[in-house]
């Protein structure tokens, strides 16, 4: 690493995340065995049973936002990754790191929308871990969580598999979560309609199970948002996508409050969203089935996978071409 | 009206480009290439985000020009923030400044080795800074062209109604038309006209530039952010340049009024002075830049700590001075996507997202993208 102290676009999903985890994590622990797939969660083989395994951290700010809270989404992220990688959630673990001080009833609060999450999941959480850090060594509380859960059969998911002319599938809104999150710690100025996206992927997962082998590749977009995962779909691969701008779906608060700060909503995170490659026949029935189910009610087709090996691109509504990147960091609001 | 779509309308865009396309061909048969200089930061932006320039014909050419406040803002006052912060202070700063290089720094370094750095949304939220920290002093760092300008010196105003006794600003204010004027009067830059800031030019009011248009000839096109302002902006200036009638065209009048916003005028006017100002890569402009006036000179932090601002030393390499100018593409710097990426920037303009180097790099460059 060039930087000798750790900042925060570090932990921000962008080139700095990505720069750090190929340099210091991926050289260690990546060389050989599941981890080299660098994917949501890992595929293990246990005595004859196959298992994904995943694992997240939660350090949002605030504790509690519109739409959500730190405990359903400490299930939910981790439900996310299991079912992205085309498995059904099953086991949780929970590992709750407390600030001294903290309020009994916040943390009741929490711990009930993280059972109700895990009931509406299927998953059980079945070990766990309590610590309590001294007042200012941590902000609140933070969560982890890892998950097990069990591959559903058909499913073969890796970015290798993307061909030309591939659609390129999003199941809603775009960077719903990162705009609520940001404009709740940031008091800005507060829409009712700006709520987080937060919310399982499980059953939209489910529900295209008899398309698996026209499946290519899932991933759910947080940090770094879309522009992020598609980056990291495509990097080193023989194909890019190419995003049509009219197709895009953004909420129309988010999209206010995005403009006006100057983010691309293309770079803010989801939390209760997928994206899907797959081959252009089955792209309408995937669609057709996500829109009956209220998580995927805004789904959409957003482009194609093209013969650009590695880029991703972004054709304009006045047929302008332009670059879609990976943010760098921290997304830092413009001044003007 | 849907502001956000109202201005993206694809159809109006397509037939905008048409119209743009029928003067490139006029300018063709005539054998002539003309340079259009988008000022202001946020045209870059929106011209690489939109994929506009590589809807244009090859005899209209964009220069980006030196209108991103964060990439004009000297390596010298980057230091100085950061003096300030080591010696205690909370530094309140926009956002985009946090990753512009100092002398061996940015605010950002600055503040994973532990210096306080906050990012502000609006100047306000340096008075609720202040007041949650009424031991400590707390420099808000003031920089910004005039539309940037009338809020910082709310924010002065408002520390003085509310007596707060540990908040100041550090002002690096710059002026557009000095900038412009520089411009013109160098000879190794060439500029055919303007296309007008759209937010300074709701401060300052459209009537600024018509010195510009009389004095060099240069036709001057007030145009507003979104992409079928910036169309209309180029195919307005095209049209003058075609018929040699270089006038002062205001075409973000939803906006910019003619005289600008006076009170925002009077409250500057109230308050600040101009001054000779250092530009990162432009050297230093007389009287384009503007300072606290004696009167509320308390509130200057670099009064108040006594700070001396030294000139900050850029890479001998880096061209961003030329970039700024129009004189290159930020791809025919050396450094451009090799030493310097938006990652480790070594020149401002691959700072901010409205640096013409970081708006290249991000977005491509049209010859890359191709049609």
């Amino acid at each position: 690493m060039t930087d000798d102290v750790i900042k925060l676009g570090h932990g921000g999903g962008g080139l700095l995340s990505r720069q750090w985890i190929a340099e210091e994590i991926s050289t260690r622990f990546g060389q050989s065995g599941p981890l080299r797939e660098m994917d949501d969660g890992a595929r293990l083989a246990l005595s004859g049973a196959n298992l994904v395994f995943a694992t997240d951290s939660f350090v949002v700010s605030p504790l509690f936002f519109p739409g959500g809270d730190i405990g359903s989404l400490s299930v939910h992220g981790t439900v996310n990754d299991l079912a992205v990688c085309g498995a059904v959630p099953r086991w949780l673990s929970l590992a709750l790191i407390i600030e001294e001080g903290f309020a009994t009833a916040s943390l009741r609060r929490i711990l009930d929308s993280l059972q109700a999450a895990a009931v509406d999941c299927g998953v059980q959480v079945v070990t766990g871990d309590t610590k309590v850090v001294r007042k200012g060594q941590c902000d609140g509380m933070y969560i982890n969580t890892a998950g097990i859960g069990e591959p559903l059969p058909g499913f073969a998911l890796s970015p290798s598999r993307l061909q030309s002319g591939d659609a390129v599938l999003v199941s809603g809104t775009l960077g719903d979560h990162g705009m609520a999150i940001l404009a709740a710690r940031e008091s800005l100025p507060k829409s009712d309609a700006l709520q987080s996206d937060a919310a399982p992927v499980h059953r939209l997962v489910q529900a295209i199970a008899h398309l698996a082998p026209h499946v290519r590749f899932m991933r759910d977009p947080t940090r770094g948002g879309a522009a992020a995962t598609l980056n990291e779909i495509v990097a080193d691969q023989p194909v890019g996508i190419e995003l049509v701008q009219g197709q895009l779906p953004f909420h129309r608060a988010a999209l206010s409050l995005a403009e006006m700060l100057g983010i691309d909503l293309l770079h803010v995170a989801s939390e209760g969203r997928m994206l899907l490659v797959c081959a252009p026949e089955a792209a309408d029935e995937i669609l057709a089935t996500w829109r009956r189910m209220p998580e995927g009610a805004g789904a959409a087709c957003i482009g194609e996978v093209i013969n650009d090996p590695g880029r991703v691109l972004l054709r304009t509504d006045f047929g302008g071409r332009r670059v879609v990147d990976v943010p760098m960091g921290e997304l830092l609001p413009r001044i003007c | 009206m849907q502001y956000i779509t109202a201005f993206r309308q694809g159809d109006a865009g397509r037939h905008l480009v048409q119209q743009i396309a029928r003067w490139g061909a006029q300018l063709a048969d005539a054998g002539r290439t003309v340079f259009l200089m988008e000022v202001c930061g946020s045209h870059t932006m929106a011209i690489s985000r939109y994929g506009i320039r590589g809807l244009l014909p090859r005899q209209i050419r964009l220069l980006s020009g030196p209108g991103c406040p964060v990439c004009v803002t000297d390596a010298g006052y980057i230091d100085a923030a950061i003096q300030l912060a080591e010696q205690g202070a909370i530094i309140a700063t926009f956002g985009d400044m946090m990753r512009v290089p100092g002398t061996d720094f940015s605010l950002a370094d600055a503040r994973s080795r532990g210096a306080d750095v906050r990012v502000c949304y609006a100047p306000y939220d340096a008075i609720a800074i202040a007041r949650d920290h009424p031991e400590r002093e707390v420099v808000f760092l003031g920089i910004g062209f005039e539309t940037t300008m009338a809020p910082v010196v709310a924010l002065v105003r408002e520390i003085e109604r509310q007596s707060v006794p540990n908040l100041s600003v550090l002002t690096a204010f710059k002026l557009v038309p000095p900038a412009l004027h520089a411009l013109l009067g160098d000879p190794e830059v060439r500029i055919d006209a303007f296309l007008c800031p759209a937010h300074v030019s709701a401060i300052i009011g459209a009537l600024a530039y018509r010195p510009i248009v009389a004095q060099y000839g240069v036709p001057c096109v007030v145009c507003g952010f979104e992409p079928l302002d910036i169309l209309l902006g180029i195919e307005q200036a095209a049209a003058m340049l075609c018929a040699g009638t270089p006038e002062l065209v205001n075409s973000y009048s939803r906006v910019v009024r003619p005289q600008g916003n006076v009170a925002a005028q009077a409250l500057l006017d109230a308050f600040l002075e101009p001054t000779d100002a250092t530009w990162r890569g432009l050297g230093t402009i007389a009287q384009s830049g503007m300072r606290l006036r004696n009167a509320f000179a308390h509130f200057d932090a670099a009064v108040r700590f006594d700070l001396r601002e030294t000139p900050g030393t850029p890479d001998p390499a880096c061209r961003c001075g030329d970039v700024l100018k129009g004189k290159i593409a930020p791809a025919d710097c050396p450094l451009f996507g090799g030493a310097c990426t938006p990652l480790h920037p070594v020149g401002p303009c691959m700072v901010s997202a409205e640096g013409s180097c970081a708006a290249h790099h991000r977005y491509g460059t049209a010859e890359e993208l191709g049609p």
